[in-house]
């Protein structure tokens, strides 16, 4: 190893800015989709770990890791349906519906995922985007899994569809107006469902990133709550897709920043670091606020701003 | 099937879709009735309306007007009841299907998405929108559209951010810029000048004699049914009482046929004798709502036993004004006063100053519209011992249902049951039950915006009558207005304001329209 002197540090936490939040990037977006259509869905982390370990199945069945992310995918969107189905009940609650979700979905996980903690399936590819430098950290670092560009892609995509097509203004709508949305004579409760369904379908693949990149193994303890974090932070981007983009990247920052210290040899108290992204979300959160204006980007028919 | 079919809801058949009509359309509706649970909202009504003519619909509030309405553009499925279209029957499921027909109708509720802008909203509701919207089009497209209207609004703020008059103006552009053939409007001038009102009635009309348009107009005021309608339809308690051509009925056959057998409230006379000062305003400073503009108060005083009015048009600060008052909009520089001590409207302060508010919009601004009305009633009192002030800490429910009941008793307001959502209820009514919660007990300061917004004539001399009582109590009282008419009738001394100031002040005796219009306007 070359040995780069403190320059390790920052390097270490852009690489690893990079590989972990690209789970965050796709719960978020796909959270910033369905919150904007006016439910929460807060059974992502139960959908992101059932995409996991089925998205690794199919993987070591199928021998291709792209098979494995449709098949998170498809997994995730039959929980997003599930959830947007069961919120179209009258009376029911989809926060209340979100964490029984999380808890199937884990246990269902757990309980299918028994054989696979042992196979070894294949990895998703990377792109070595630092092959012009000879400085192993570098070329570490720049190592860059596709689907961290799929999920820029997507964060612009949605962004504009948003701003300029007809589906992303409906969705708009339903999620600010319901009553609005019934004068125009938008059926709410599907928009709702299919939006729900592609945030699930997104969390699914986040799943999948994780078991079949980094860190790149099915086991119990794969998640350690990025469903439930991108919630938050989707809050914090005010649910803009292209800000979640941001969040997650600095998310990812803050929990490289533990790991980049005890790689240069810093080890006292770098336990702490480990929390920074904890901190780093109720500081941002609090600093962002205002007990002046409203939140204004807040979707109106969100059951939590309602 | 495609996307606006899925989106839409109702898989349309091609074959079956027809263009929309490209003149005014007649609809009439055959026996409908409505029913919420055991109360009848609408009894057997059948009313026509011919094609190309301006129709007022007329009732008390609660009488089932926006009921009948929204049945006809399918928003309520009637209970029994059919519609016809151009003589045709038609099945109306849902909005949709109404649009589909040619008919239009601007809520009594704003029903614009808040945080879209106006232009988002505009392009959105439209049947037809191109997958992908190319915006730099559609803007010019928009600006030559508003070209040709009378009046414009900013395209490319949020809704919410607009103020009422502004939003209801958009409302009506909207079903314009969407080529509806046969109009509903729902109290639409409510919120307009007097001037603008007419403006606007003018250009329907002109559409409607034209032969583009029919228009079915809910109001309260006759003044624009004889100037702009050519017929009447009036329901009392839901049932159709009469109605014929405008220039055949005068407007006292219409108030009777409206009210039936009841007398009207009359206002007490004026008791001279003001007092000390209640309220003073001295140099207070805020933003206004798009935090943009700044509102700037420099001196306004209101003593015990006048109603000081003020005027203005619509988005002038008086909104802000109002949020100041209550403690809703921070103000970085500046004091107010109530009897005399620092105010800073909090609950205590209100209770023990006695000071009420009746903001404008009340189901938003004063209500929780899921709670019900008896709740509703009781968010001044539910944590007080009656009689003696003291808190209490367990509610008592049955003493916050007799009070509720007693209070519905007494200022008229229909309800299904004293337990239905406050939002159940007719817009009139909503504005009663804040009324009787901030009007009863003792009031020393009132502070009102547009108190009568949407109420009928007997509902609106009600009202009048109870602010006038409350002053010659002693009450002071600031009246802050978009009705010119209301303001010269209740108030003692009258302030304009314009641009977010008070540009000018004068007393009732010596207050000459003419004057007070131009300060309106902006140009003195
Ligand atoms: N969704 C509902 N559920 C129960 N009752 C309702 C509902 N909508 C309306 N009502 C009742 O039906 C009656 C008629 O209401 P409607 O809104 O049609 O009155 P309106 O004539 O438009 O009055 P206003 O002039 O005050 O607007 C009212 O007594 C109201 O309480
Ligand atoms: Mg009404």
């Amino acid at each position: 190893m070359t040995d780069i002197g403190l320059w390790g540090v920052p390097l270490a936490i852009l690489g690893g800015a990079i590989r972990v939040s690209t789970p965050f990037i796709f719960v978020s977006i796909g959270e910033a989709l369905t919150e904007r259509s006016g439910r929460i869905n807060l059974g992502l982390e139960g959908t992101l770990v059932f995409g996991a370990m089925s998205g690794y199945a199919v993987a070591f069945h199928s021998d291709s890791a792209w098979l494995g992310v449709l098949a998170a995918a498809f997994f995730g969107l039959l929980f997003g349906l599930f959830h947007g189905f069961v919120c179209k009940l009258p009376k029911v609650n989809d926060i209340a519906i979100g964490i029984a979700l999380m808890l199937l979905g884990t246990g269902l996980a757990f309980f299918f995922g028994k054989p696979y903690v042992q196979p070894v399936a294949p990895d998703l590819p990377s792109i070595p985007f630092g092959f012009w430098s000879d400085i192993p950290q570098v070329e570490a670092a720049l190592r860059i899994n596709v689907l961290f560009i799929l999920g820029i892609v997507l964060a612009v995509a949605m962004a504009f569809m948003f701003r300029a097509t007809r589906i992303g203004l409906i969705v708009r709508v339903v999620g600010d107006s319901a009553d609005a949305a019934r004068a125009m004579g938008i059926n709410i409760d599907l928009v709702r469902l299919l939006s729900t369904g592609v945030g699930g379908a997104l969390a699914g693949v986040a799943g999948a990133y994780l078991s079949l990149y980094y860190p790149g193994s099915w086991n119990e303890g794969i998640s350690s709550g990025q469903g439930l974090m991108a919630v938050a932070l989707v809050i914090f981007a005010r649910w803009n897709p292209v800000n979640c983009f941001w969040a997650a990247l600095l998310f990812g920052g803050a929990g490289a920043l533990g790991p980049a210290l005890q790689s240069v040899g810093v080890t006292q108290g770098y336990y702490l670091f480990y929390a920074a992204p904890y901190v780093l979300t109720l500081g941002l959160l609090i600093a962002t606020s205002s007990t002046r204006r409203a939140m204004s980007s807040a979707p109106g028919e969100l059951s939590i701003t309602k | 099937m495609s996307i606006s079919e899925v989106f839409g809801g109702i898989p349309v058949d091609r074959s079956t879709l027809r263009a929309l009509p490209n003149k005014a359309i007649g609809v009439a509706t055959v026996g409908m009735t409505m029913r919420f649970g055991a109360f009848t909202a609408l009894d057997t009504v059948s009313i026509t309306v011919r094609a190309g003519t301006f129709h007022a619909l007329l009732g008390e509030n609660g009488a089932g007007k926006s009921t009948l309405v929204k049945c006809m553009m399918g928003f309520y499925t009637p209970t029994s009841g059919q519609m016809m279209v151009e003589d045709r029957e038609v099945e109306i499921a849902d909005p949709r299907a109404a649009h589909e027909l040619g008919l239009g109708m601007v809520y009594q509720h704003f029903t614009l998405v808040p945080s879209l802008t106006a232009a988002e909203n505009l392009v959105i509701s439209r049947a037809r929108v191109s997958p992908v919207i190319d915006w730099t089009r559609e803007k010019s497209g928009l600006l030559t559209f508003m070209a040709t209207m009378p009046f414009s609004v900013p395209l490319d703020v949020p809704v919410a951010r607009l103020a009422a008059g502004e939003k209801q103006k958009l409302e009506l552009l909207k079903q314009l810029y969407l080529g509806r053939r046969f109009l509903i409007l729902d109290e639409p001038t409510s919120v307009l000048t007097p001037s603008e009102a007419d403006e606007l009635l003018g250009m329907v009309r002109g559409l409607t004699q034209a032969g583009e348009l029919t228009c079915l107009m809910i109001t309260h005021k006759f003044r624009e049914v004889t100037r702009f309608a050519d017929e009447v339809s009036v329901l009392r308690r839901g049932q159709h009482v009469g109605g014929g051509r405008v220039g055949d009925l005068t407007t006292n056959e219409m108030a009777a046929m409206m009210i039936g057998e009841k007398e009207l409230a009359q206002s007490a006379d004026r008791v001279s004798g003001t007092g000390a000062d209640i309220l003073s305003v001295a140099g207070v400073r805020a933003m206004d709502r798009s935090g943009l503009k700044p509102i700037a108060i420099d001196a306004l005083t209101v003593r015990s036993g006048e109603i000081v009015g003020v005027a203005g048009v619509s988005g002038n600060g008086q909104m802000e004004l109002m949020e100041i008052l209550t403690g809703q909009r921070p103000t970085p520089a500046g004091e107010i006063r109530v009897k005399d001590r620092p105010f800073r409207a909090s609950r205590r302060q209100c209770r023990d100053n006695n000071v009420r508010y009746l903001p404008e919009e009340p189901l938003r601004n004063a209500c929780a519209p899921k709670m019900s009305v008896a709740e509703n009633i009781a968010f001044r009192t539910f944590d007080t011992i009656e009689g003696s002030g003291r808190e209490r800490f367990w509610l008592d429910g049955s003493e916050t249902r007799r009070r509720g009941a007693e209070l519905v008793a007494a200022f008229k307001v229909k309800t299904a049951a004293l337990d239905a959502p406050i939002a159940s209820l007719s817009g009139g009514n909503v504005q009663r039950a804040v009324l009787a919660r901030e009007l009863s007990g003792d009031v020393d300061l009132l502070v009102a915006a547009n108190p009568c917004f949407g109420l009928d004539f007997s509902a609106v001399a009600e009202i009048r009558a109870r602010i006038m009582a409350a002053r010659n109590a002693g009450a002071a009282v600031l009246l802050i207005s978009e009705d010119l008419d209301e303001i010269l009738e209740l108030s003692d001394r009258i302030l304009v304001m314009s641009e977010g100031c008070i540009a000018f002040e004068t007393p009732i005796a010596s207050a000459d329209i003419a004057e007070i219009g131009r300060h309106m306007a902006g140009h003195a």
